[in-house]
């Protein structure tokens, strides 16, 4: 066996586009390892030309599928493509179970495709803690566009739109008579809507509500822009030219809008203020080893109250918090 | 050197590559490593070995698990091993699973294949044995 090679040195094979270097460091920016950092910071300040498309719907959506068959389309476009799929660990075991390569048999292989699964290690709101650094990675190596597939959302779980230049949500029909997307409160991130399945009977439905919804929506919240429903069936590749237009329009109209800068700033707020708090998080989960005991003595016999506790843990290990 | 962190998560990729239809075994292999905290990522069936080592590649794995009941063990290794040189990813640890002869896997594993686990491999040998390759081979 080789020795690692330092991730510095694996940066610049990143920039180079050389695949076994980009797999490495995507590990190492995921495992989140100190000795990786100032590699990232070269890869950060070599990325920022590629448009991110996050792409996101609740479970068994459609999503794979389609991401599958849009990148077959960017292929055509002659660019490069990256996929970054999200799927859960699990909260016992911290293994993970990666399925959505299944549905991407068709563009994996391709020199001018790089899919990667990523598993949440326990990152709350559809991505990894890595997603954003694996984006990083995949652009700065020179990939045009880069998809990132979450995982099947509900409520709470929209970190993507804080992630990507370009959100689509995809809705599934025939679950029910509610938009999938409302229930799961992700009706207004989308920059545009795919309605997939487009196959079954039930799809036009799904594609008018969602269209009076939206309309509705429109003139309230004094949006500028109307937001785009398509409906794809991914397997027999109806729709997929056009929604890949509607994400290409999406992008130009970010640019000519003057929206496109300040939304990047937002995800660069939002990383740093994420980083931030993991950092913390990891501090307090490291001090609070082994000096809790007495505190819970005095929380069983009531003593005192779980709030008190807790600033007296946090002073204890000072983190504490001045009022 | 390298902080210890969640960089020890052991990742997995488990394909099934010809013809042979069904893959009950490799899913219940794939939920075992998974309790055993590993991160699996299952390809489905049908792959050919380009496929699943530009796969392995790419999501960077410790562990190329391939699983092969059709009887072309003994040409879809040694093709696995050949591309796998060529992308310079030899680190990557391969484990077979499946049915065959004795005298056959002593010849896979002398051609570099890591470990044979026969179809009836208890779960816990399987993790085991993942467990302790990744050991013996050390940080990448
Ligand atoms: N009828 C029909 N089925 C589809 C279509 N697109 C996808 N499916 C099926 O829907 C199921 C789920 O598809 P995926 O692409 O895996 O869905 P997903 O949203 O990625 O699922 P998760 O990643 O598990 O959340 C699969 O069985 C697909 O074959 C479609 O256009 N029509
Ligand atoms: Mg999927």
């Amino acid at each position: 066996m080789r020795p690692p090679l330092p991730s510095l040195q694996l940066a610049e094979r990143v920039c180079t586009g050389e695949r076994r270097a980009i797999a490495r460091m995507l590990s190492r920016a995921e495992a989140g390892s100190d000795e990786a950092r100032e590699a990232l910071d070269l890869i950060y300040r070599r990325a920022g030309n590629a448009h991110v498309v996050g792409i996101t719907g609740v479970p068994g959506s459609g999503k794979s599928t389609l991401v599958a068959k849009l990148a077959a389309a960017v292929l055509k476009s002659g660019r490069k493509i990256g996929i970054i799929a999200v799927d859960p660990s699990s909260p016992f075991s911290g293994g993970s179970i990666l399925g959505d390569r299944i549905r991407m048999g068709e563009v994996s292989g391709d020199p001018s495709v790089f899919v990667r699964s990523m598993a949440t290690r326990g990152a709350l709101g559809g991505l990894a803690r890595g997603t954003l650094e694996a984006v990083d990675i995949l652009d700065a190596a020179g990939y045009d566009m880069i998809f990132i597939e979450t995982v099947g959302v509900g409520q709470d779980e929209v970190d993507v739109v804080r992630a990507a230049h370009t959100t689509v949500v995809v809705s599934a029909p025939g679950l029910g008579d509610d938009i999938q997307a409302i229930k799961a409160g992700i009706l207004e991130i989308a920059d545009v809507h795919a309605v997939s399945k487009g196959d079954k009977p039930e799809a036009d439905k799904t594609v008018s509500d969602l269209k009076s919804m939206l309309g509705l929506g429109l003139p309230a919240a004094g949006l500028r822009r109307a937001v785009p429903v398509v409906k794809i069936c991914s397997p027999r590749e109806e729709g997929i030219g056009e929604l890949l237009a509607e994400i290409d329009a999406h992008r130009d109209y970010l640019v000519s809008s003057g929206e496109y800068e300040p939304r990047r700033q937002a995800i660069r707020e939002r990383r740093m203020l994420k980083a931030a708090e993991h950092v913390l998080h990891e501090e307090f989960e490291r001090h609070r080893e082994g000096r809790m005991a007495g505190l819970l003595a005095a929380l069983a016999d009531a003593s005192i109250s779980p709030q008190t506790a807790a600033r007296q843990l946090l002073a204890h290990i000072g983190m504490e918090v001045r009022e | 050197m390298e902080t210890k962190t969640k960089t020890d998560i052991i990742r997995v990729i488990i394909a099934k590559v010809g013809l042979d239809g069904h893959d009950r075994g490799v899913k219940i292999v794939a939920r075992t490593l998974r309790d055993a905290g590993m991160e699996v990522i299952y390809t489905g069936l049908h792959r050919t070995p380009e496929e699943v080592v530009d796969a392995a590649v790419e999501e960077d794995v410790d562990v190329l698990g391939i699983s092969i009941l059709s009887g072309a063990h003994m040409t879809i290794f040694p093709k696995i091993l050949k591309l796998l040189k060529e992308r310079d990813a030899e680190d990557i640890l391969v484990v077979g699973g499946g049915v065959m002869p004795d005298e056959e896997a002593a010849a896979l594993k002398a051609m570099g294949v890591k470990e044979i686990l026969l179809q009836d491999s208890p779960p816990d040998a399987i993790v085991a044995s993942v467990r302790r390759l990744v050991a013996e081979r050390g940080p990448k």
